[in-house]
């Protein structure tokens, strides 16, 4: 284990990527989030790595970067907020749509537009479903801590590389501005040519060898019935995803009659939100899905089977209540789902929740 | 003397270059771009560079690229190539990276990404493919059309006042203190098709070199959309596009040197 210290989310995104071998960063500024390049700028990981750090032109420059990288075999990755997301749809797509491994963090911020620059979950729809244009997911990793800020980066790399698919780590602005305690990873070595040669050389488009075709890094195929062969592969990929990795924490849910479904900065006041209701003499406990995509549909629905109501607790206009609503549906179960949320940057406060749950859920 | 007393090896004069695949172009008859794909192979088998070369293809006519030359290579979102081509030769010091790219992908639509890897100067080469038209979608007006040339969104020829003016995107290229060497060829006769040859290969040398971002241009035609022959179209270019695209060196050297740049 690296050391322990006291830094904010964004800096741990940048420390976390050079520790675990990242060979390049490509990014654009952005608040809430313009440390992590800041940080990696102020620590030349050049030098003691050998990873690439550079400022591009855009947005829209800086995920066509990592395209580019990412197509030869290496781990690199970007970071943003909101807006910035929405200028990368295009690359992201065709990232996807190429099957090339990369880590994108958002640290999302309020919209629709320019919006504010205060935290926000309102990028979730766009994050789980797509966001950019034809069937594709991305693994959505959503941290809660500081803490999860660091793990994510190398959790975040071993999925995308695992599925040869992008990862996303969907934080938001309090999580990438505030300070906690964080246990930091140990130094991995980045990968070298020969070692990229051996793992991805039936894929890696970093100069045909002698011994293999060359490889073409392409989301382009003109034949339909191969075309619909790839989105098939897809869909399987997605559903492996939902059968091996899907990732949640459960707080008091053990004898609960009511759950909290929260995510990110919002699941930190939920777990605030469970204890009051607890004292009150409320059952209330908090699932909280840690991978967006894949959701956690089985846990849900088993839980449907035994408590008495779900309330979503979101930073939206209730975005993942469609997927909570689906999950109880699925299994079958009638149960009501209620959502409170605040939107346009503010945080909703732990006594607002447990206020909201005696309206829609426990009293009603 | 019988027909197979003369085909032999020895007797070869040309042949199909090694670094051509087998594949048949989808290139309409008379249209530029299969002619600088041979070049393209030919200069690879030449420098012998073929495990250290990616090319990056564009959205556009010459997209299947990648289905005829036998490098690795990366498909790009229309006008993106250069931030591809960053990203790999950023990561990857040790290759030689070229973007292959039209007018509409280069001077449109991917103006920024162009512009900025230029102006950081990347190391790798651009072929810009000049036929002044949408080939790929069916003959709109490009960023590079002519004043008067009539193309499917100009049907009563490109009007400065509505459809502004033809962008000689080569010149500003020119100005920017990242690139090494720009020119603007064709290959449209023999000789033109030597010329263009030295000058890919010098752009690609100037990459391995790490001299900055080099940069080709290749006026060319595109017959089809012209609806004109193939003759035609080399005469109409000669007439009405290289007096405004003049073929020739347009800078020739490395990447500005920090500590000499003139900063006013
Ligand atoms: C984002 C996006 N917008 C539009 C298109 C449609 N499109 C495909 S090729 C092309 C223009 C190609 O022209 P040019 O770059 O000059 O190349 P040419 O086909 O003439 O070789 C356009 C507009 C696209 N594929 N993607």
């Amino acid at each position: 284990m690296g050391e322990l210290k006291l830094m904010k989310g964004n800096e741990v995104i940048a420390e976390a990527a050079i520790r675990c071998g990242c060979d390049g960063y490509f990014g654009y500024p952005i608040t809430p989030q313009s440390e992590v390049m800041e940080t990696l700028m102020a620590r030349e990981p050049w030098n003691e790595t050998g990873m690439v750090v550079l400022q591009a032109e855009s947005e829209v420059a800086s995920i066509n970067m990592v395209y580019g990288a990412a197509a030869t075999g290496k781990k690199v990755m970007t970071s943003s907020s909101s807006p910035g997301i929405s200028l990368m749809a295009e690359g992201i797509s065709y990232i996807a749509g190429a099957e090339l491994p990369c880590v994108i963090v958002n640290v999302q911020r309020g919209g629709p537009g320019l919006g504010t620059i205060q935290p926000s979950q309102a990028d979730y729809f766009q994050s789980v479903k797509g966001g950019g244009h034809g069937d594709y997911h991305l693994i959505v990793l959503a941290p809660a801590s500081v803490q999860e800020m660091n793990d994510f980066v190398d959790l975040g790399f071993q999925l995308a590389f695992k599925y040869r698919n992008p990862s996303m780590i969907l934080a938001d602005g309090a999580i990438g501005q505030m300070m906690e305690k964080v246990q930091l990873s140990d130094f991995k070595p980045r990968m070298t040519a020969e070692e990229i040669d051996a793992k991805y050389g039936s894929w890696a488009t970093n100069g045909k060898k002698p011994n293999r075709e060359r490889n073409i890094a392409t989301s382009l195929e003109m034949d339909s019935a191969k075309m619909e062969a790839n989105n098939k592969r897809f869909q399987e990929k997605y559903a492996k995803m939902q059968a091996e990795d899907v990732l949640y924490e459960t707080i008091r849910c053990d004898d609960a009659e009511y759950i909290l479904v929260a995510f990110g900065v919002s699941s930190r006041i939920c777990q605030k939100a469970v204890d009051i209701a607890r004292e009150k003499g409320m059952k209330v406990g908090l699932l909280r899905p840690i991978t967006l995509f894949p959701f956690p549909k089985q846990i849900i629905g088993e839980m449907a089977k035994r408590v008495k109501g779900f309330m979503t607790v979101e930073m939206n206009a209730g975005q993942m209540i469609e997927d909570v609503q689906l999950s109880v549906g699925c299994a079958g179960c009638a149960v009501p789902v209620k959502y409170f949320g605040r939107m346009g940057g503010i945080i909703p406060t732990p006594s607002e929740v447990v206020q909201a749950l005696e309206q829609k859920l426990i009293g009603g | 003397m019988d027909v197979k007393d003369i085909i032999k090896p020895e007797n070869l004069v040309y042949e199909k270059p090694g670094m051509l695949t087998a594949n048949t172009m989808h290139y309409c008859p008379g249209c530029s771009h299969g002619v600088v794909h041979k070049l393209i192979a030919e200069i690879i088998e030449d420098l012998g560079i073929q495990e250290k070369t990616i090319g990056v293809a564009p959205v556009g006519c010459s997209v299947f690229a990648y289905n005829y030359i036998d490098i690795d290579w990366q498909e790009a979102a229309h006008g993106r190539a250069p931030a591809l081509a960053t990203g790999i030769s950023r990561t990857n010091p040790d290759k030689i990276v070229f973007t292959y790219q039209g007018d509409g992908d280069l001077a449109s639509i991917g103006t920024a990404e162009i512009m900025h890897a230029c102006n950081r100067g990347e190391n790798f080469a651009v072929i810009f493919i000049n036929n002044g038209i949408y080939g790929m979608t069916g003959g709109q007006m490009a960023p590079t059309t002519l004043l008067g040339q009539v193309t499917a969104t100009t049907p009563y020829g490109r009007d400065a006042e509505r459809n502004g003016y033809p962008l000689k995107i080569t010149e500003l290229i020119a100005q920017l203190p990242g690139t090494s060497y720009v020119t603007r060829q064709s290959v449209h006769t023999p000789a033109a098709i030597r010329r263009c040859k030295k000058a890919i290969t010098k752009a690609f040398e100037a990459a391995m070199d790490k001299k900055g971002t080099s940069f080709v241009e290749v006026v060319s035609t595109c017959n089809m959309n012209w609806k004109m022959t193939p003759v035609q179209a080399n005469q109409w270019m000669e007439e009405n596009m290289f007096p405004f695209y003049p073929p020739g060196d347009i800078k020739d050297g490395s990447k500005a040197d920090p500590a000499s740049f003139k900063q006013n």
